[in-house]
């Protein structure tokens, strides 16, 4: 199960954040600020999961800014950076050639494509296509 | 808050593009002055403004860690309307903000439910999503009848969602499972291959907290197992698998096959075969073909360059390695290289996997090539070394040393290590083979030495520890040193004023026993004429020659006392104490030190006191067991009455509890525990073990049991106990002094070189005792009610899967009463199977699950 996907650039400023778990105010912040700290420290040689306090922590690089996946320590890694990847794509796809800016002046598109994407920290729709028709019925209605 | 009571301000609000520039401007007080004007705009009663201060608040929430509980009411207000981009804006700020605490959310209940019915999917999905973020018991309870409408939908976005929302409704509410758990198996034949993700999603949850419940539905995961292309989907079904033929080795070879035939696909993808290995060494590790095919493909995991493929491989085989050591073994040069590794997951992993392979034959070659790597690592990674090193040494009673020697001064390396800052660890090992192994005490003492005189090495926090158990040692063992001057020098050099005063204390009262074995030695050998003496002079226990000499003590004395002078003015109290009590001692037997026997008198007062402190040190001082405490019996005679509380509470300032020794305090056997109450509860087990107790103390028992029977085990436990010592463990109640212990429990290993000392094993071994995993007891009720739904048609599988058209024509039956709905489907369907359904229903949720025929 997802526990909280992340999206923060690399100074540290956090673009997107979905818990799927309840947390306090205060805790969001410190594991944000855990994350961050840990994620982009890590040389890109390195691989792209670290083990985080009981859960483990799945992430990628893409330009400036870092997604995140955390997830449990009996999940797929490579199933989640799938996933990661699938993301992306979706959303370069939405804003034609994505960029960091899109994705803070849109931020409730995002949200909604997310929602689309992932529901109650699991994963429901795997197919792009099928994401992206649901997107552009919901901008119909808009 | 002038600035922004321009006209253009109060007429026209501010949209969310506009905040998002303004935050970017970067002007300091922007989100402070932003907050009130949307605290402003939410109160207004136009919906377009207050939804749209809504989302400016909920993205300050998101990205700034604003607060925006406050707008709870708000909120709800918002999702009313009827405007979808209202309702959107309005869902998204509920299921970012609403916790379990808010106190507006029953209000939403009701709005939930009529988006849930509504015909617009989109709001429904609106509303699905909002409840499986922030669902709470009533929402679930509430709302499990509309989900439940929802699991059989015609259109399939709604049909997923409401899939992915029951898990949260189960968790919170596990009597939902009666409603709509027949439902949810049956999407489980659906041919849409999303439903079907969704689906098998939360039974991979469901089945991680709780595999037993889920067996009877393997017939089905089977199916989709050997038919489904989907990556996602076979990921999922193969960790239900995993869980499930863990507990059902049968299922094990059946399943087997299947995903030998996945990983010898072609062009499988890398996510699957890693899933398949990873369940093949987690659970099917007994099939050979399967294992064997595994172990193969993490070969090439292994070689690839990809960093991530190398780390999944050596974690994949670290699963295997209790079990299939030779797989381990094939990969041997893979993970050496790995050490070598820049990453530091992948140096974690080959480390753990370097210690599985250690063995009697090879741990001196391993460990010395993982001190070097440690020298050249970096702090943390040479801590996890040393870290590993000593505990795959010290397990099961250090099983794999043979030879102590090379171990001591091995632990000795560890502590010149630079970065070394596992002292505790070493310092425990250090005092542990001093007391358990006998003939590696020669080389401790040596080590020791080594470490104390080296004053460089007092400085360093670290390795106080270490010092402290070298000091320990060279003073209790002092008869095996060579030159005990130099032993009582080193401890107390200057430098050892940079010691914590408690480890000072160590080290004053291992000078003592130096002092105390070397005058011991010189006054006994100050007597040739007694043979007896004569007899103990030579065998005072040591391989080297004592030359006590009038000069030799006499230096020995003054130094020590030259030393001791300065600290008998110190301000703790431990430091003080032991170093007046050395200089006591000290000019007690100081002007008997003469050159030659002063009279066949040697009775005098300073050879008593004399013999008396070595009387003291001379008892050896046994490894104590962590449960020792609990082993003593009671003293006989001893009345344990209310009495005695009282009197606890009166005293108990003065009369503190004696701590439980532990295994590393060296109290001797002897010493009960003064705690009242706890020797009350052990009352009851030890007075039953031993003689049957005096009549009169009987009837002080009877009264105590009537008032504290909740403490006491059950009679039928005590009658056993009172039969004999029918104990399988081989643990006698007796504890027996701590001397016996080498007899009863060494093991001899012969080996052709030189044999293995003798290693004192403790009674129950020594690893704590670990606490039973604790089960969840919040999944019971979800556990049972699962098991009574799948036992309700667990007979009738058969025709559930004839009539699915049946059944998805029934769903529009009305919400109400759904329980007999249920049964009434039941009896449409055939009615020879009614009576025996009746039955079913009525089984005890206790009759063990049965895994159906068609697997068998």
């Amino acid at each position: 199960m997802i526990r909280f996907i992340l999206l923060q650039n690399r100074q540290g400023k956090t673009r997107l954040a979905k818990y799927y778990v309840p947390l306090e105010e205060s805790e969001k912040h410190k594991v944000e600020y855990e994350v961050h700290r840990m994620v982009v420290n890590r040389d890109s040689k390195f691989t792209n999961f670290v083990e985080f306090r009981t859960h483990k922590v799945i992430y990628r690089r893409y330009a400036g800014l870092f997604f995140s996946l955390c997830v449990d320590i009996t999940d797929n890694e490579l199933a989640y950076l799938e996933c990661i990847h699938l993301f992306v794509e979706i959303l370069d796809h939405f804003f034609s050639n994505v960029c960091e800016l899109d994705l803070v002046f849109n931020f409730h598109k995002v949200y909604l494509i997310l929602d689309e994407f992932i529901l109650a920290g699991e994963l429901q729709e795997t197919s792009k296509r099928a994401i992206i028709e649901r997107m552009s019925e919901l901008e119909k209605l808009d | 808050m002038a600035s922004s009571n321009s006209l253009m301000d109060s007429l026209f609000q501010r949209s969310l593009e506009d905040l998002i520039k303004g935050l970017r401007l970067g002007e300091s007080t922007f989100v402070s002055k932003s907050l009130d004007e949307i605290r402003r705009e939410i109160k207004l009663t136009d919906p377009s403004t207050k939804s749209v201060a809504l989302q400016k608040l909920s993205y300050l929430a998101a990205l700034h860690g604003v607060d925006m509980a406050w707008a709870a009411f708000h909120a709800v207000e918002v999702v009313s309307s009827s405007r979808f981009a209202h309702k959107r804006i309005g869902y998204h700020a509920i299921a970012q903000s609403f916790s379990d605490q808010t106190p507006v959310l029953l209000l939403i209940t009701n709005q939930l439910r009529k988006d849930l019915s509504s015909s617009n999917e989109h709001e429904v999905s609106l509303a699905l999503e909002c409840l499986a973020r922030i669902g709470t018991d009533d929402l679930a309870r509430d709302l499990t009848s509309e989900v439940f409408t929802l699991l059989g939908s015609s259109k399939a976005l709604v049909r997923k969602k409401a899939i992915g929302v029951v898990l949260r409704v189960f968790d919170k509410y596990p009597d939902a499972v009666k409603v709509c758990f027949k439902r949810l198996v049956e999407n489980l034949e659906s041919s849409d291959p999303q439903i079907l993700s969704a689906v098998v999603g939360v039974f991979c949850e469901l089945t991680s907290k709780d595999p037993r419940s889920y067996l009877p539905l393997a017939p089905e995961f089977y199916k989709i197992l050997v038919d489904s292309r989907n990556n996602w989907v076979l990921i999922k079904i193969l960790k239900i698998f995993a869980k499930l033929a863990s507990i059902e080795p049968r299922l094990a070879k059946k399943v087997a096959d299947p995903v030998c035939e996945h990983m010898r696909k072609n062009n499988v993808g890398k996510s699957l075969l890693f899933e398949c290995i990873r369940t093949v060494f987690s659970s099917l590790s007994d099939q050979e073909t399967a294992l064997k095919l595994a172990v193969a493909k993490i070969k090439e995991f292994l070689v690839d360059d990809d960093p991530n493929l190398k780390y999944l491989g050596l974690h994949a085989l670290s699963i295997v390695a209790p079990k299939h050591l030779w797989a381990v073994l094939e990969n041997k040069e893979a993970v050496v290289k790995a050490m070598s590794d820049e990453d530091p997951n992948v140096k974690l992993e080959a480390l753990h996997l370097l210690m599985a392979m250690v063995n009697e034959d090879n741990v001196t070659e391993i460990s010395r090539i993982l001190m070097n790597y440690a020298l050249k690592s970096d702090p943390l990674f040479c801590n996890e070394i040393i870290g590993s090193i000593l505990v795959a040494c010290s397990r099961n009673s250090y099983e794999i040393i043979v030879d102590f020697d090379w171990y001591l001064s091995l632990l000795g390396e560890m502590a010149r290590v630079p970065h070394c800052q596992r002292g505790k660890e070493i310092e425990h090992q250090l005092v542990d083979i001093g007391t358990r192994v006998k003939d590696a005490r020669l080389e401790l003492v040596r080590v020791s030495r080594a470490l104390l005189i080296d004053p460089a090495l007092l400085g360093n926090q670290f390795l106080h520890h270490i010092l402290s158990a070298a000091a320990w040692a060279s003073g209790e063992y002092v008869e095996f040193s060579k030159s005990p001057y130099e032993i009582a020098e080193a401890l107390l050099q200057p430098c050892t004023c940079l010691l914590p005063p408690s480890i000072r204390a160590i080290y004053i009262h291992s000078a003592f026993k130096v002092l105390v074995f070397s005058v011991g030695a010189y006054f006994s050998a100050q007597e040739p004429t007694s043979s007896l003496l004569a007899q103990e002079s030579t065998s005072s226990g040591s391989s080297v020659v004592n030359g006590f000499t009038y000069d030799s003590i006499s230096s020995l004395v003054s130094m020590i006392e030259l030393g001791l002078c300065s600290l008998s003015g110190t301000i703790d109290v431990e430091v003080q104490e032991r170093t007046k009590n050395v200089l006591g001692f000290i000019g007690m037997i100081k002007h008997e030190i003469a050159e030659k026997p002063t009279s066949q008198d040697s009775e005098t007062e300073a050879h008593r006191a004399m013999a008396f402190m070595e009387d003291v040190f001379s008892e050896e001082l046994g490894p104590v067991s962590s449960t020792a405490q609990e082993k003593v019996p009671l003293p006989k005679g001893l009345e344990l009455t209310e009495n005695l509380e009282d009197l606890q509470e009166i005293c108990r300032e003065v009369l503190e509890p004696v701590a439980e020794s532990n295994s590393s305090s060296f109290h001797t056997s002897d010493k009960v525990s003064f705690s009242v109450a706890k020797l009350t509860i052990r009352d009851q087990e030890e007075a039953s073990s031993s003689l049957p107790p005096p009549p009169e103390s009987a009837s002080l028992l009877a009264e105590h049991r009537k008032r504290h029977g909740l403490y006491y085990l059950s009679s039928q436990k005590s009658d056993n106990h009172n039969d004999g010592d029918g104990n399988d463990n081989n643990t006698s109640n007796e504890y027996p002094p701590a001397n016996e212990i080498s007899v009863d429990s060494f093991k001899p290993k012969k080996k052709i070189s030189k044999p293995r000392p003798v290693v004192v094993k403790l009674d129950e071994g020594d690893d704590p005792k670990t606490k039973p995993d604790a089960s969840s007891s919040n999944d019971e009720p979800l556990s049972r009610a699962i098991q009574t739904a799948l036992m309700g048609k667990g007979k009738g599988k058969e025709s559930v899967k004839d009539n699915h058209d049946i059944n998805v024509d029934t769903e529009n039956i009305g919400q109400s009463s759904r329980r007999e709905k249920k049964k009434k489907k039941n009896g449409e369907r055939s009615s020879k199977r009614s009576s025996r359904r009746r039955r079913d229903q009525e089984a005890s949720v206790t009759k063990p699950v049965e895994v159906p025929d068609l697997l068998l």
